[in-house]
């Protein structure tokens, strides 16, 4: 009778007669909304992940070829006519150079053709002859086969980043120069080899003579002070404000402070750096020095935070048990919870050190942005740091510091990999869960 | 003698100290109870000997190393020839610096003069003789601080207070540390935009139209007198944020919400990581991927639309910077996505709803103050962030709404006012300065507010 009736009521309104008809209806619909939204966060977690899939693709495929450098295969003749007898380091080298080059074409006559051909080479090639003279003066009269580094236009043309099949007016290499390297390329005379001078020298305005091991050993210069003054003051810090500080409106001042101190924009310590370290202090500019207190005034909140959330885990009983056999509050902290608690603060202070490690910014205020060739050697010399090479050799209009720029970049992400992967090593062998 | 040689002196003289100090405490202990007859362990006696030792010797040499300047400076000044000494102030610091200059070795800018070189060889000199004092002086306190330690070693002096009262004091320094940080960016920041706004009135900074900084340096040359209207910048710096926004915010929170809700485990402990790698990424590596491969793409899109789109235009920045700050949304929302209690998830999967109207009319509408305060401290990132628009957004300061053109935004002109030598009072690097408080004093609101929404909100579920 029950079923009739619902059969009745379903026949004579046919709409809207039951709640779970109305929710039947809806069902296809909503169903479909539910996979929609899914799709979509799928969406923008694949449309993220893409994002970052391309920005590896950009930077890797143009900066693995700065890698290799392209080399010429020269025979070199140490005339004794162009070697000072009496002070053979301070010959003429570049002659030396010209010379050799002209050799190698003797058909190049006028001034125009020899200034292009001599462009093919580059011009570490005569610093290069120099260094061996002075290592080994009895080369004199010689002739020594030797590969010198190619110019970078003649670098990016074999790595075919260059095209031929432009006009010859809107090319760098034109079409006789291109003849030159061809001619030396059928005489298997041009080579490509692991580019040593990118990690062994500093920087230069020459692409193909660039490299970043000024850059490398200004950062960390840098990041030495900044780990050295930013880890013990930001423990200590953490200890005081977690450990001993009484509960006032004082410390909570402090507390908010930091927690903001975390989330001023870099370029606002820069500018600190420049009015107190180096106006009013008269620190030198560009010193690692002044780089390295800026970058620790940064890092302090980073470590301070990670170091309280360490101290928080480490559980009251560790600090009741102390206490309770008659060790003294600075005991307790020092010698049990401190020691339990590191693991933690050592994972916060290397990320923060990665942090400082990318940062630009405050490092352009104080002047580390100078165009610096010698390699620092204390924290007082005027340098500069591998982030800030980068944004300096990113400016460069020339095509050669595209793929130096980006080989820097794998440097730097390779560096911060392994430094990371410290943090996550260190975490995963010692943090203890209670 | 050099400072690192001394100070490693010093550092030996403490070690010897401790040593001192703990053996003396050592035969003090008498036979019969042995060391239970000091008040505390041998190392505090140690330990408070070489504290001796080395702390008021260190002030010593710090403070010497502030003032070393100061007095020197006064110093040869006074033996200066008159007609030197009478120069203005500015002059008198230019022959002081060449001095300096001749002093360490460097290029000398102008001729050396004799009484130059006179002047240098007596700063030589003085700074010999403060150098032979300073190292005699400071060796000798710690050898007394040592001594008289020494000396007041007894069996019940309560060696260990007094260490922990030296410790507590340095822990307390530390902690304070953070203060001076706020205090030294707030004064310096805030005295260089006071200087500024002597010259430039606030108003004419704060609404004025027309941004070009550049300033002629004489009188008599061609070139704008420079105009200091910072609406222009200030649109562009909102231009930029905005669009990043627009991009972050979508896509960090159906990125979080699907990683909270719907992915299984395996998806997102992989996910998850790779997504904060994107926060790890220097920001210099994303200005450059702006300049090298978004920018040109973008404009080149615009092309084949028949659109004119500028080289650097606030899009490329925009989306760019955006890309940056997915994982700093993503994270946040996730964090507040995971307090909302599963309680009131199961309340309205058993009222029938399904997963995505759970999420949308339960779980958000619940975690709202938790992502509004992580969009704050997003867009605040935002604004503050540098390196990008530096290397992917323009320079000149243009009021448009067109986000395919280019703009400029404060950042962007701190940098480009302040790189490079500059004389320190003129507008144009002072109101670098004005802009930096501005920032300063945004970045700060929208911190505060943020990090009291999220904390209002934690405390609400707890």
């Amino acid at each position: 009778m029950n079923n009739s009736n619902v059969k009745e009521s379903h026949e004579a309104e046919p709409q809207d007669s039951r709640t779970i008809d109305i929710v039947n209806r809806g069902l296809a619909k909503r169903y479909g909304k539910e996979q929609r939204f899914k799709i979509y966060g799928l969406l923008a977690v694949l449309t993220s992940l893409s994002f970052l899939a391309l920005l590896f693709f950009t930077i890797f495929s143009n900066g693995y070829s700065a890698f290799f450098q392209t080399f010429v295969k020269l025979e070199v003749f140490f005339d004794s006519a162009f070697i000072d007898k009496d002070d053979p380091a301070n010959s003429n080298f570049p002659g030396l150079v010209k010379k050799t080059l002209r050799n190698e074409f003797p058909e190049v006559k006028n001034r125009k053709e020899k200034k292009e051909l001599y462009s093919l080479i580059s011009s570490g090639a005569a610093f290069q002859l120099q260094k061996m003279i002075q290592q080994q003066p009895d080369l004199v009269g010689r002739t020594i086969t030797i590969q010198v580094p190619a110019d970078d236009d003649v670098d990016m043309l074999i790595k075919g980043n260059i095209t031929r099949d432009v006009p010859e007016s809107n090319r760098r290499l034109n079409d006789r120069q291109l003849a030159w390297i061809d001619k030396w390329a059928h005489e298997g005379k041009i080579t490509k080899r692991f580019n040593t001078a990118f990690f062994t020298s500093g920087d230069s305005r020459e692409p193909e003579l660039a490299g970043i091991l000024g850059a490398l050993v200004g950062s960390i210069l840098t990041l030495t002070l900044t780990l050295l003054l930013s880890f013990p003051v930001g423990v200590a810090s953490a200890v005081y404000l977690e450990e001993f500080a009484p509960k006032n409106r004082w410390i909570d001042i402090v507390e908010v402070n930091i927690n903001n101190l975390a989330a001023v924009p870099s370029i606002v310590y820069g500018l600190l750096g420049l009015a107190v370290f180096i106006n009013f202090f008269h620190m030198p500019r560009s010193a690692p020095l002044v780089g390295g207190l800026v970058l620790t005034l940064m890092t302090l909140p980073v470590i301070i935070i990670a170091s309280r959330v360490s101290l928080q885990s480490v559980p009251p009983s560790i600090r009741e048990a102390a206490l309770g056999i008659g060790a003294s509050k600075m005991q307790t902290v020092l010698h049990h919870v401190l020691p339990l608690a590191l693991p933690g603060m050592l994972t916060g202070t290397i990320i923060g050190i990665a942090r400082a490690l990318g940062e630009t910014a405050p490092l352009l205020m104080i002047g580390m942005v100078a165009f610096i060739v010698d390699i620092p050697s204390g924290f007082t010399d005027p340098a500069t740091a591998l982030p800030v090479q980068i944004f300096l050799w990113a400016d460069s209009p020339e095509r050669g510091f595209v793929e130096r720029t980006s080989a820097a970049i794998i440097v730097l992400l390779a560096l911060l990999v392994v430094i990371n992967s410290l943090a996550v090593i260190l975490r995963n062998r010692f943090e203890r869960r209670w | 003698m050099s400072s690192f040689l001394l100070i490693f002196i010093l550092l030996s003289f403490t070690t010897v100290a401790y040593h001192l100090g703990r053996t003396r405490a050592l035969s003090l202990a008498k036979a019969p109870d042995g060391i239970r007859t000091l008040h505390s362990t041998p190392v505090y006696y140690g330990v408070l000997t070489a504290l001796w030792c080395g702390l008021p010797a260190l002030f010593l040499f710090l403070a010497w190393q502030i003032c070393e300047p100061v007095i020197m400076t006064k110093m040869v000044v006074a033996q200066l020839p008159d007609e030197i000494r009478m120069l203005p102030e500015s002059r008198l610091n230019l022959v002081l610096n060449d001095i300096r200059n001749l002093v360490s070795g460097n290029i000398v800018s102008g001729e050396i003069k004799p009484a130059m070189e006179k002047a240098a060889n007596h700063y030589r000199t003085l700074q010999a003789t403060g150098n032979a004092a300073l190292t005699v002086v400071i060796l000798s306190f710690a050898l007394i601080g040592a001594f008289i330690a020494r000396q007041r070693i007894t069996p019940i002096l309560r060696a260990r207070n007094h260490v922990e009262k030296i410790f507590t004091f340095f822990l307390v320094a530390c902690a304070s540390f953070a203060i001076f940080t706020t205090i030294g960016i707030v004064l310096s920041v805030l005295f260089e935009a006071i200087r500024f706004f002597k010259i430039i009135p606030v108003n004419e900074f704060l609404f004025g139209l027309n941004w070009s900084p550049q300033m002629s340096i004489r009188s008599d040359q061609i070139g704008s007198s420079g105009a200091f209207g910072a609406i222009p910048v200030f649109a562009g710096t909102a231009m930029i944020s905005g669009i990043a926004m627009l991009v972050a915010v979508p896509l960090g929170l159906m990125s979080a919400i699907y990683l909270s809700e719907y992915a299984n485990k395996n998806f997102r402990s992989i996910a998850k990581p790779l997504l904060e790698i994107l926060a790890g990424i220097p920001t210099v590596v994303y200005g450059f991927f702006a300049a090298l491969t978004v920018a040109p793409f973008i404009r080149e899109l615009g092309v084949t639309f028949g659109l004119d789109v500028s080289s650097e235009s606030a899009m490329a920045a925009g989306l760019v910077m955006g890309i940056m700050i997915i994982p700093f949304v993503s994270s946040l929302s996730d964090d507040v996505i995971n307090a909302v209690p599963q309680a009131m998830r199961d309340g309205a999967l058993a009222l029938g709803a399904t997963k995505s109207e759970t999420i949308k009319q339960v779980v958000i509408p619940a975690a709202l103050p938790g992502i509004v305060g992580g969009v704050l401290l997003a867009v605040s990132r935002a604004i503050g962030e540098t390196m990008i628009v530096v290397m992917a957004a323009g320079l000149a300061a243009n009021l448009t709404a067109n986000p395919l053109q280019a703009v400029t935004t404060v950042t962007v002109q701190i940098v480009t006012l302040l790189v490079g030598d500059q004389e320190f009072d003129s507008p144009k690097t002072l109101a670098a300065f004005a802009l930096g408080l501005i920032l300063f004093i945004a970045t700060l609101i929208l911190n505060i507010i943020a990090l009291y929404v999220v904390r209002k909100y934690r405390e609400q579920y707890e």
